[in-house]
């Protein structure tokens, strides 16, 4: 469904990616995971087009899509819940749904999708009218999920779903992502510091160093890695 | 053995005195443009200080000048006539206390716009000093014994070419020595990054206040000089287009870069004598040129070397 | 008394015109970062685009639907003219420092002043006559009908702004644009498009601005926009600089405050009053009355 090819990324003169590839099948979970500053977080935003690769190609679904702009991108089922959840803070937790769906017209289908994420998130229905920047932490990061989610997406980008959040929230945010993964079929791309979690509900996981994949294999093999244990999964 | 910058001012002012003795034989016209080349670049090189330590623009570099030249007026031809004639000096000497008097009322107006406009972020610089043109200029048209919004007629013509390109030079002399000492420098350094500039412990505020305090002193310099050319001075010629006019040359020039300026004073100064025939035409060709320029060559028209490319993340 | 309540009226409907210039530099820097110091001149043109559409394309004007019509014409040519400006002159900078297009805005504001003068000419024109004109006395205290005018067009399109920006779609990317340039393009908005919705929706303002304001000043000339502008920044400023609320609080409070000072014995200084303003609020609340600080990223 996503392919990158010797994809490199720089910021000004400090290059954050060279030429990685990877590639996310259909219906998967995939993982990325390393270490801070490995370039975890770019490549996501490069997939999404919110930068600008320096050379490389991005293929969606068999077509090239190197430099399409990200609200092009979203229309074509692509969308990227981002770092630091980036939710709407001045709107209200409704608004920032319904914005999750801009570009959907239909209003039926629009209030089908609404009474969808709060039946997966219940805790956002008791809070529609309040202004997301009064949300917790966590409930700012299920409902950057569910506005992610209301475009109705064929592939989603999430980018640390658990950062600064109470582990027994973690929990139950990834067995929601489980959950759409096996009953909608959405293909996720997992960014997550908690390698060990992202790893348990993943197929398969790639493992990034400053820039470079250095690794890529089965979830249940990288696990099993006794480098990767070392190294990111505090064994 | 004084340093090599201290030579070059020292060359540059007996160069000055050189020309400025034999100055009677050049045309009144010619010359009354050279000296107004001279009184710009001291306003283009004093604002381009200001922008380089601050990284924002005053628009109210007009209104210093205002300031300078009415200070420097009021000395000579204002109420201050009187210790002027009292002191008994001849004119020539007292001339330089009279700019310096100027430039001194300048700075602290200048302190006294910069200081709360310079500890807050963003472009408040740009809109205070804005308004603060107007308020001089509103203020000026008020005061009666200045003259109120006639102006003040009758200033006697002291600024010699050795006064002006004197002065030119000391300008670029300190804006040039106020970067390279090492505070500057490390100043300049960081100036990008605030927030590391404060982590190393290096007082922000108090270095772009200096800067911009500097920048006034040296525009009040340009108005006296400007007063004592011309004559006859008025609150609406230092308007918010004169202010522009001096941006506009920074800009053309390169930012923080002053041997670019220097020749945009120059080419801008001419190009403006040569254009004053068309008109309002010459302000449509000047501002189309601001646009053009900051889509084209945000760098200036001087500078060969590409402008810092912005890291974004 | 009679002479307060006759300043007041004098100080709204002079407010009222500044807030809707205002909302379009508060709008813009909520968008996009920056101050619009073209703006000003729009509102000039608005003016213009009344004067001809009267004296050139001799537009019935005295009655009721003459006026209006000679009002939406105004409003959708700035509208057009303020998307323009920014397709041409700001959108290629988007990614250049604050300053670039700063100095490009003034650029750009210089350049319709003096193309003004040489289209239009540099002598004051005389604005005509767009509504029947009628005084209402009311005891002692005398309203112009253009006066009340001017207060109930304001209204009315502070109500529709204020239905655009908080009941529709594209209002509300206006205010997620607002927010954050990245998220926003994350749920597929098109922030290119919604700068431009967002160009002509203040741009439009500004127009209907420079018409309520000619009819009450009753001439125009190329260089009118610049002080009610500045006047207005100020009142964005004083609300605080991206609060909509703000930019209109802020704009009849100044109204208000210059029509008590030119009452006075210091009318001279009415013009210098908004900047004294300017400089206390930086100094003592700078984040403006309804505006919250914003943290500097880091």
């Amino acid at each position: 469904m996503v392919e990158i090819r010797n994809l490199t990324v720089a910021y000004g003169a400090v290059t954050a990616l060279h030429k990685i590839s990877l590639t996310v099948n259909a219906g998967e979970i995939v993982t990325l995971i390393g270490g801070n500053g490995a370039g975890k977080s770019t490549t996501l935003r490069a997939i999404s087009g919110l930068i600008r690769p320096r050379s490389g190609k991005i293929m969606y679904q068999g077509t090239d899509v190197t430099g399409v702009p990200a609200h092009e991108l979203v229309a074509r089922g692509l969308s990227h819940c981002p770092e630091g959840r980036l939710v709407f803070a001045n709107l209200t937790v409704d608004e920032n749904l319904r914005l999750g769906a801009y570009l959907q017209r239909d209003r039926k289908r629009i209030a089908e999708e609404l009474d969808f994420v709060l039946t997966l998130f219940p805790r956002l229905s008791e809070r529609t009218t309040q202004l997301a920047g009064t949300l917790s932490g966590g409930e700012q990061q299920m409902l950057a999920i569910a506005r992610a989610l209301m475009s109705q997406p064929r592939c989603l980008l999430l980018d640390e779903p658990s950062l600064g959040i109470a582990p027994l929230l973690v929990k139950s945010i990834f067995d929601q992502i489980v959950a759409l993964n096996r009953t909608r079929g959405l293909t996720i791309l997992l960014v997550e510091q908690n390698a060990n979690l992202a790893l348990e509900i993943s197929h398969r996981g790639y493992v990034l160093e400053t820039g470079r994949i250095i690794l890529s294999d089965h979830a249940a093999a990288l696990r099993s890695n006794p480098d990767v244990q070392e190294a990111y999964l505090g064994a | 053995m004084l340093p090599r910058s201290q030579i070059v001012l020292l060359i540059s002012l007996i160069t000055a005195g050189i020309i400025s003795a034999s100055s009677s034989r050049i045309d009144d016209y010619i010359l009354d443009v050279i000296l107004g080349i001279g009184i710009n670049i001291i306003l283009a090189v004093s604002l381009n200080l200001i922008n380089g330590f601050t990284g924002q623009f005053s628009l109210g570099h007009a209104g210093f000048m205002a300031v300078g030249a009415y200070a420097a007026g009021t000395l000579t031809t204002g109420p201050g006539k009187v210790w002027f004639d009292a002191s008994g000096a001849s004119p020539a000497l007292l001339f330089p206390f009279v700019l310096f008097a100027g430039g001194l009322t300048a700075a602290v107006v200048g302190l006294a716009v910069g200081a709360p406009s310079l500890r807050l972020k963003g472009d408040y610089l740009a809109i205070v000093t804005l308004g603060f043109g107007e308020i001089i200029k509103v203020i000026l048209q008020n005061i009666e014994w200045l003259g109120g919004s006639r102006g003040m007629v009758g200033i006697p013509s002291y600024t010699s070419f050795f006064w002006c390109f004197g002065a030119a030079a000391v300008t670029i002399y300190a804006a040039w020595a106020l970067v390279n000492s090492t505070l500057g420098r490390g100043f300049l350094a960081v100036a990008d990054d605030e927030i590391a500039a404060e982590a190393m412990g290096l007082n922000t505020t108090r270095y772009k206040i200096i800067a911009f305090v500097t920048g006034a002193f040296f525009a009040g310099i340009a108005g006296g000089l400007y007063a004592h050319l011309k004559g006859y001075i008025s609150p609406a010629g230092f308007d918010f287009n004169k202010s522009i006019e001096i941006v506009v040359m920074v800009i053309l020039g390169g930012m923080g870069r002053h041997v670019g300026v220097v020749i945009a004073v120059v080419l801008l100064t001419v190009l403006s004598e040569k254009l004053r025939d068309f008109g309002d035409k010459r302000m449509i060709v000047y501002s189309a040129l601001l646009i053009l320029l900051m889509l084209t060559r945000p760098q200036g028209l001087f500078t060969w070397k590409p402008a810092r490319k912005a890291i974004t993340g | 008394m009679i002479e307060f309540l006759q300043q007041l009226i004098n100080g709204i409907s002079l407010g009222a015109i500044y807030a809707l210039i205002a909302l379009g530099y508060t709008m813009v820097y909520g968008v996009l970062r920056f101050i619009n110091f073209a703006h000003s001149d729009v509102f000039m043109l608005g003016a213009f685009v009344g004067y001809y559409a009267v004296k050139k394309l001799g537009v019935p004007v005295g009655g009721l639907a003459g006026g209006l019509l000679v009002l939406c014409l105004a409003m959708s040519i700035c509208a057009i003219v303020g998307i323009l400006i920014e397709r041409l002159a700001y959108r290629p900078l988007r990614s250049r420092p604050t300053l670039s297009v700063l100095i490009t805005a003034i650029g750009v504001s210089l350049l319709l002043q003096n193309l003004g003068q040489s289209v239009f000419g540099a002598n004051p024109k005389a604005f005509p006559r767009l509504f029947p004109e009628t005084n209402l006395h009311l005891g002692q205290l005398s309203i112009t009908s253009n006066q009340l005018l001017v207060i109930a067009v304001s209204l009315v399109l502070l109500a529709g702004l204020h239905f655009i920006v908080h009941r529709t779609k594209t209002g509300t990317a206006m205010r997620a644009l607002s927010f954050n340039a990245t998220a926003s393009s994350l749920v597929g908005i098109n922030n290119d498009r919604i700068i431009s919705f967002t160009f002509g929706l203040g741009s439009a303002l500004a127009g209907a601005g420079g018409i309520l304001y000619a009819m009450n000043y009753p001439s125009i000339d190329p260089l009118m926009g610049t002080m009610p502008g500045l006047k207005a920044f100020v009142a964005a400023v004083l609300g605080g600089v991206g609060s909509l609320p703000g930019a209109a609080l802020g704009g009849l409070l100044i109204g208000l405050i210059e029509t008590f000072v030119a009452g006075t014995g210091w009318s001279t200084y009415r013009d210098a009053v908004a900047f004294a303003i300017l400089i206390l609020i930086l100094l003592l609340r700078p984040a403006g009355l309804l505006g919250k600080s914003r943290s500097d990223k880091v």
